[in-house]
């Protein structure tokens, strides 16, 4: 959604209803816009910054994806855990993490979320128990499960959500997590970003079965949901997320989406691997602010003023994150060996560069 | 003191730490109705129930990943690989995840976590169960390596490990288990990391190593010594943290050096124990330190091809006897 100019209806569920249907009521739809048209300006201000050399390495942006961000997230209490791969820096928002830091991290600052060495695809947020930002693909699966293995071990009243893309769920080591959170019956919920391309291959061509078909040889139930439809999406793990939590073991949703832009900021948006004109229909059809904004100016909640007033504070956020982000020093000197180790031990050596500056010699 | 196996001098520490801490859990195959592969985990099911001593399915990359989840969320779990040859799946969890957590999260996430298991060569189990996996661990930044060879050390080492807020790989070894020795009874006996122990001391010639070739250079120090040569036997027992201090000591008394590994030579644990030797204690070399490895090529079936692949106490004594120019 460049503009926030009405355009035509499509897709999502219909109509004014809709807040009926999901239990949603439009107070908390209008915040659900708010935070998407966040997300989209966020994102939008990550593009600019790596655009003008602001930002470096890899930059997978969630654009086309924010319905997913929103309505599996904010369902969730303070307290449950979101783990991610590495298109993550507005599920990270979605979850709490202020925009400064998650900006100032992109733009490899010392004021970053990960004091600049982590970068885009490694944000975390211990306080608001945002988990990563992992860089392997499927990496965080595990992980999650052993967030969910602590949960349970402590007899804590939380879930973890834990989000992939469609490319992970050929990885080993989703199939061994999944196989042990049913058997364990642990409190995790399994997403997959379904947008259909891992990278530049299509999610068909390498695979014979569907999304929702892969935990199903795990004892874990599966849903499909449509990601674009926010409400939808809110509803479903709003209910998800009680099941879990009141000891239903795991969950696995296949999230239907789709990503407005290439795989990464290196890479096209479409081309040989997605034509231009499938972007252009989705982009088009399956933008989930503009479903959201429609249901809500067809029940009246939202008018054209209203809209522009959010998408300025969107805007005017997104700038802030980044005027913050560009105010802020690169990582001192003194960073350089922080925090490779947690406990340095008094004994031996731990470190074998034979650099003067390393505090380990 | 008691005397007692290094398989039960493992299993003690288990136990206590498991005591002391509720948030040590053990997690692998077999290692709770089974009592372990090779009984290291005896009796602790039945003391502490399945919660904490876990039966895992053979999914070394899963239960591996599980674990560093679980102590990213502030849990202290072991994860019993039955061997560090079956943990060639489970890698990229202990380096992508666990070592470089706590880096990428500018210390948000300390990762306590032990990786413990056999490493290196038993009998005639051929190629694919017999590596020796320091190396691999060693390279990464964020993983600490312990490498014990008698049960005295096994008991405090591995108690250190599981105190130790970063992740730690504990390679202990299928031939090791048995191996008897005295141990004390002191429930804090809890040796640091990275202090080498001197396990024989000599004035000719200095034998480094670490794990289960300990035995081997003692060995090579007996034979040695009916031929009037003085052998420091040096056990540097922690990899990372290294006791340098340690090895410069023996080597600047000796002038002479032979490191001692299971392992295969091409960037082995020797080929940084010689470039540390060379780049700080060079002026006290009298001959190129040498190194005693593993053939360099996978380990073969046959009884005579493994015992030839494999180092031995002569192999040290020729090393040692060259290095004295003898």
């Amino acid at each position: 959604m460049a503009q926030t100019k009405t355009g035509k209806k499509k897709k999502g569920t219909a109509g004014a209803d809709a807040f009926e249907q999901f239990g949603v009521s439009p107070e908390s739809a209008l915040e659900l816009l708010r935070d998407m048209l966040l997300y989209r300006r966020f994102e939008e201000k990550a593009e600019e910054g790596y655009a003008i050399g602001k930002i470096g390495g890899f930059c997978h942006l969630h654009i086309g994806q924010e319905g997913v961000a929103a309505g599996s997230i904010k369902p969730l209490r303070d307290d449950d855990y979101v783990i991610s791969a590495y298109r993550e820096h507005t599920l990270a928002l979605a979850k709490g993490v202020k925009p400064g830091p998650v900006m100032a991290e992109l733009y490899g600052r010392a004021t970053g979320t990960s004091g600049g060495k982590g970068g885009s695809m490694h944000i975390f947020d211990r306080d608001v128990r945002f988990m990563g930002g992992h860089g392997i693909v499927g990496g965080q699966v595990p992980l999650a499960t052993g967030i969910a293995w602590k949960i349970k071990y402590r007899e804590e009243p939380n879930v973890v959500v834990c989000f992939m893309g469609d490319a992970a769920v050929n990885q080993g080591g989703f199939h061994e997590a999944l196989n042990m959170a049913a058997v364990w019956e642990l409190p995790a919920i399994y997403v997959v970003e379904n947008n259909q391309y891992g990278m530049g291959t299509a999610f068909r061509r390498v695979s014979l079965t569907e999304i929702v078909e892969k935990a199903s040889p795990y004892g874990i139930p599966a849903s499909r949901v449509n990601g674009q439809d926010v409400l939808a999406t809110y509803a479903h793990f709003r209910d998800l997320a009680e099941e879990v939590r009141n000891g239903g073991g795991p969950r696995f949703v296949d999230a239907e989406t789709y990503r407005f832009r290439g795989h990464s900021m290196s890479d096209p948006v479409s081309g040989t691997y997605r034509p231009k004109e499938e972007v252009d229909l989705r982009t088009h059809q399956d933008d989930p602010i503009a479903i959201l904004r429609d249901h809500l100016m067809d029940g009246g909640h939202l008018d054209q003023a209203g809209l522009e007033a959010m998408d300025k504070d969107a805007r005017d956020l997104a700038q802030e994150a980044a005027d913050f982000a560009d105010e802020s020093p690169l990582p001192g000197p003194e960073a350089l060996y922080r925090n490779v180790w947690a406990e340095i031990n008094p004994n031996g050596r731990l470190n074998f560069d034979g650099r003067g500056e390393s505090p380990w010699r | 003191m008691a005397v007692m196996t290094y398989r039960d001098a493992l299993n003690e520490a288990l136990r206590e730490e498991m005591e002391r801490d509720p948030d040590v859990f053990l997690m692998g195959e077999e290692v709770a109705e089974y009592n372990g592969a090779y009984k290291v985990s005896k009796g602790l099911l039945d003391q502490f129930g399945p919660r904490r001593v876990v039966d895992s399915p053979i999914s070394e990359l899963g239960f591996t990943g599980l674990c560093v989840g679980a102590s990213m969320a502030g849990l202290r779990p072991i994860v019993e690989f039955m061997t560090f040859n079956f943990a060639f799946l489970a890698i990229d969890q202990v380096i992508n995840s666990a070592s470089k957590m706590m880096y990428m999260s500018e210390g948000q996430f300390p990762m306590p976590i032990v990786f413990r298991g056999p490493t290196g060569a038993a009998l005639q189990l051929s190629a694919q169960h017999s590596s020796a996996c320091e190396t691999y661990y060693l390279h990464s930044p964020g993983v600490k390596v312990v490498v014990p060879a008698t049960p005295a050390d096994a008991k405090g080492l591995l108690k250190a490990s599981i105190r130790d807020n970063d992740p730690v790989a504990f390679m202990e070894g299928e031939l090791l288990y048995n191996f008897k020795g005295e141990v004390p009874e002191d429930e804090d006996y809890v040796i640091p990391l990275g202090v080498a122990d001197l396990k024989r001391e000599g004035s000719h010639v200095s034998i480094i190593t670490h794990g289960k070739m300990v035995h081997v250079a003692m060995q090579a120090a007996s034979k040695l010594e009916k031929d009037g040569i003085q052998a420091d036997v040096l056990d540097l027992r922690t990899l990372r943290p290294l006791d340098v201090d340690a090895i410069l000591e023996s080597v600047r008394k000796t002038n002479r050096a032979v490191y001692l590994e299971e392992g295969w030579s091409y960037l082995g644990v020797g080929a940084q124990i010689v470039a540390t030797i060379q780049e700080e204690a060079f002026d006290h070399l009298d001959a190129p330190v040498l190194r005693v490895t593993q053939a360099d090529i996978p380990m073969p079936y046959a009884k005579n091809l493994e015992i030839m692949a494999k180092p031995s106490a002569d192999r040290v004594v020729e090393a040692c006897n060259k290095v004295l120019y003898r």
